[in-house]
């Protein structure tokens, strides 16, 4: 049987090339292992063979990520890799980053599985977590002889159950930086039991693991106060789930995974006639009737006539807010934030219901 | 109160010229069946259809799912207040078709109705992919506002699942299942070194689609109060809501309430279960403020040392979770919580919309944004016009050979919160 | 949405129903609507009433916008 084949990234030191004086050499590829390939071949045993290994300059990688990029892609192709790992980087901060930039576009470009390893403290770590299996090691080459076997068992592992994340254990368990991913599985008794079960220790002040700890929330600082309102270019931004009559860009009911911008321009309130709700969230009937009560056009309308602030920008922005999740209602926001700068808006109504 | 349920056991359903129960078979006779349903003149047209565990067979949009019951002895109806007359229900003795579910399946009213396969992928999600199903199939009169509509398929299905239930009155059952629990200082006194546990259980109300019934009346309407665990068996509480499919606690879930079953199942043993607070979910601030604060009131009032909570729907029940947990645990009442997840079709979101500290013990039943497939099926009840547009479903998921792909929470009660699967998410 | 606006340095009232879900999420400039079904208004107070309470609800949003705060503040009355 053919073995399975590998390919290994390292930087210059590793590969014996040099230290912080070489750390600007350009991407090349080298057959078999170099350093602390020889490790790795060790963990991953004869099933597997480490066919090559990638190697760059942290600096030239730095200075260059795109293209080193694009180059490291273009030689590994050549070996047709079935399973990837980087490094360990251990505490080296522009090798963990570069080990998560590369193991990452790996992944996107060859659908293999992918693996690296760095010290907790390594900004790698929080860049790639979310993208990545990164084995914990220590802060220096002195853990290789122990972080090495531990990427191999989970590479291994990996490659087995076909790169899922579901085969794969918890943290504790495969000795890797946890996630931030929720994974479904069938648990052996059904949730209220172990709910009774919880509830048993917590009352006898034993310890016990709550299946979801509650996240921390990051926070934002107040943005500062609008000083001149006559001037004031104010746009609407909802969760409410207002859309044109017909929903033309099928934003979900639920669980949204798109937001719409739609025109108000000329209109002095939300007419039920153009607007609908779409929200699956709540008794859409009040709504229906008059879309006023969530998007305040008709008020400020009045209010921009009267002089009360500048302007009204001629467009608002929706979507859906319930069930969606954190990650999509960032990346909403992230996509229209840098049409409001264009658009010179002042400030921001937002409404949810 | 002590109730006493006689399980009969089917292992298959038929129709038949007489709905009866015979060596584990249901029987069912359509045309009684539509001849009940089409009394009810906003209704103009039913067909009944049966569906096996195992066959290739999609039912949708499906309303509820109920089990039928009947009461035997003990005074009341099943259903009091909802269909048959209020009356005190939770006492004597109530026979169920353990294994048969009433299905009810029509065109939507919201986005908000879901979908049982009964083989496949999906049906590893859905506990009515195991059962036994009497599928009512409805159409309801051109025009009919949709308040009108939800309140016509929730009858629909309580006349229905009622009707058969009588069926297993005379019969005797396999299994008789024995539930006790005495007035509270009595229960008390029962076992007074085991730790005094209650269950609150949050009813999903709020408006169209999002309600819930106790003895008829609309959560929404009431303020927390007390309950015996025996009540919900005899049908105290009836559901009127879809929320979305994957968290729906149907009509049949609260029969077969898991939390009420397990609590028993310590009873007496490891703990002392005393009793159930019913709240409510709602659309005013308010009014999440003052139920919370009545809950936790309530909560120390009887004198619980712990308590397990659960909710119906996503979103901002989260609120009305945490603002129960935080209050109920910081009046010096243990709490756990029972919910599931919706962290994105990556799991790499948060999972609910709110949070507090005092949540540091959860039982997760399950990320409900996952995609899985749903292949086609040699036979479908009811209608997949609506996939596109039901909750889990998004334009364009569909193919042209029926199947399509979707989040789990288009699966009925897939991920429903209150600990009734097996299905749980965790972290990596 | 509400912190990638105001990351880029647009202030931004939230008017929302469920204050304490604002809270968590990390809104700074909070206005407290009326309900789930329908924030901005009261379909029982009549047309008129209900644009009057909109009204109110709006002028104290773009008043919160003008006003400096240190950390999540919600506007309960217009008392500020």
């Amino acid at each position: 049987m053919d073995k399975i084949r590998v390919v290994h990234y390292i930087n210059q030191f590793f590969a014996g090339i040099g230290g912080e004086e070489k750390a600007d050499i350009p991407p090349e590829i080298r057959p078999g292992t170099v350093g602390p390939g020889s490790a790795l071949q060790a963990g991953l045993g004869d099933e597997y063979e480490v066919v090559a290994t990638a190697i760059c300059g942290d600096s030239h990688f730095g200075a260059h990520m795109d293209e080193d990029t694009e180059t490291l892609l273009n030689m590994i192709a050549e070996y047709k890799p079935q399973l990837f790992v980087a490094g360990p980087a251990f505490n080296a901060g522009r090798y963990g980053v570069a080990c998560g930039n590369i193991a990452k576009s790996v992944e996107e470009k060859f659908n293999i599985p992918v693996i690296t390893g760095m010290y907790q403290e390594n900004p790698g770590v929080d860049m790639f977590r979310k993208d990545l299996f990164i084995i914990k090691t220590g802060d220096s080459a002195a853990d290789m002889r122990k972080s090495m076997p531990k990427m191999a068992a989970l590479a291994k592992k990996l490659y087995e159950c076909g790169g899922k994340v579901e085969g794969i254990g918890s943290p504790e368990e495969e000795g890797y930086h946890e996630r931030g991913i929720r994974v479904n599985y069938f648990a052996d008794t059904r949730g209220s039991e172990r709910g009774i079960q919880m509830l048993l220790k917590k009352m006898a002040k034993q310890p016990f693991q709550t299946e979801y700890p509650m996240p921390v929330f990051d926070r934002v600082p107040p943005a500062a106060p609008v000083t001149d309102m006559k001037h004031a270019k104010i746009a609407v931004v909802t969760s409410g789930g207002i859309v044109p009559q017909g929903n033309p860009d099928h934003i979900e009911s639920s669980s949204a995974t798109k937001w719409g911008k739609y025109s108000i321009e000329g209109m002095d309130h939300m007419d039920k006639k153009d607007f609908m709700t779409i929200h699956g969230g709540y008794d859409r009937a009040f709504v229906t009737e008059d879309p006023d009560l969530v998007v305040p056009l008709d008020v400020l309308r009045e209010l921009e006539k009267e002089g009360e602030f500048g302007e009204l920008a001629n467009y608002f922005i929706t979507t859906t807010g319930t069930g969606t999740s954190t990650g999509n209602a960032k990346r909403f926001g992230e996509e229209f934030v840098p049409k409001l700068l264009e658009d010179n808006i002042t400030a921001v109504i937002l409404t949810s219901t | 109160m002590r109730l006493e349920l006689g399980k009969i056991h089917i292992k298959d359903v038929q129709f038949g010229p007489e709905t009866k129960v015979e060596a584990g078979v249901l029987y069912v006779n359509e045309d009684e069946i539509r001849k009940l349903v089409l009394e009810d003149e906003r209704i103009v047209s039913c067909r009944v259809e049966l569906a096996h565990p195992g066959e290739s067979c999609r039912i949708t949009p499906v309303k509820d799912v109920l089990e039928p019951r009947v009461k035997v002895s003990g005074g009341g109806e099943i259903f009091p207040g909802a269909l048959n007359k209020v009356g005190q229900v939770g006492s004597g003795r109530t026979h169920c078709l353990d294994g048969a579910c009433v299905v009810t399946v029509g065109k939507i009213v919201g986005f908000q109705e879901g979908v049982i396969d009964m083989s496949g992928p999906a049906a590893e999600y859905c506990p009515f992919s195991k059962t036994q199903n009497v599928c009512v199939v409805i159409e309801p009169k051109d025009g009919l506002e949709t308040h009108d509509y939800e309140q016509a398929g929730r009858m629909v299905g309580l006349k229905v699942a009622n009707y058969i239930g009588k069926a297993g009155k005379d019969v005797e059952p396999d299994e008789v299942v024995v539930y006790e629990t005495k007035p509270l200082l009595e229960q008390i006194q029962e076992y007074p070194d085991l730790p005094k546990v209650g269950y609150l259980h949050m009813l999903q109300s709020q408006g169209l689609l999002h309600d819930t019934f106790y003895y008829g009346v609309d959560a929404k309407t009431f303020i927390p109060t007390l309950m015996y665990p025996t009540e919900i068996m005899d049908g105290a509480i009836v559901s009127g809501n879809c929320v979305a499919p994957c968290d729906k606690v149907t009509t049949y879930h609260h029969f077969h309430n898991p939390v009420i079953e397990d609590l028993y199942k310590h009873h007496g043993k490891d703990l002392n279960f005393v009793g159930v607070i019913l709240t409510n979910e709602n659309v005013f601030l308010a009014d999440k403020e003052r139920c919370s604060d009545m809950v936790a009131k309530l909560a120390k009032y009887i004198g619980l040392d712990g308590i397990l909570i659960t909710e119906e729907g996503y979103g901002n029940p989260d609120t009305d979770l945490m603002m129960n947990c935080r209050k109920v645990q910081q009046a010096g009442v243990d709490v756990v919580l029972i919910t599931d997840e919706f962290p994105g079709r990556d799991g790499k979101s948060l999972s609910l919309a709110d949070a507090c500290e005092e949540a540091n013990a959860l039982a997760s039943c399950g990320n409900g944004n996952v995609v899985i497939h749903f292949p086609p099926m040699d036979r479908l009840i009811g209608m997949t016009d609506y996939i596109e547009m039901q909750i889990g479903g998004w334009a364009g998921c569909k193919n042209d050979d029926g199947s399509f792909d979707a989040e789990i929470q288009i699966i009925i009660a897939s991920t429903i919160a209150n600990g009734f699967n097996t299905l749980a998410a965790r972290g990596i | 949405m509400v912190k990638e606006i105001e990351r880029a340095g647009i202030p931004v009232v939230h008017m929302c129903t469920v204050v304490p879900i604002s809270k968590t999420i990390g809104a700074n400039r909070i206005i407290p609507a009326i309900g789930i079904p329908y924030p901005l208004g009261d379909p029982h107070l009549g047309e008129e009433g209900s644009y009057k309470l909109r009204m109110k609800l709006v002028k104290r949003a773009l008043k919160a916008l003008q006003t400096p705060v240190d950390g999540q503040t919600v506007f309960e009355t217009d008392d500020f």
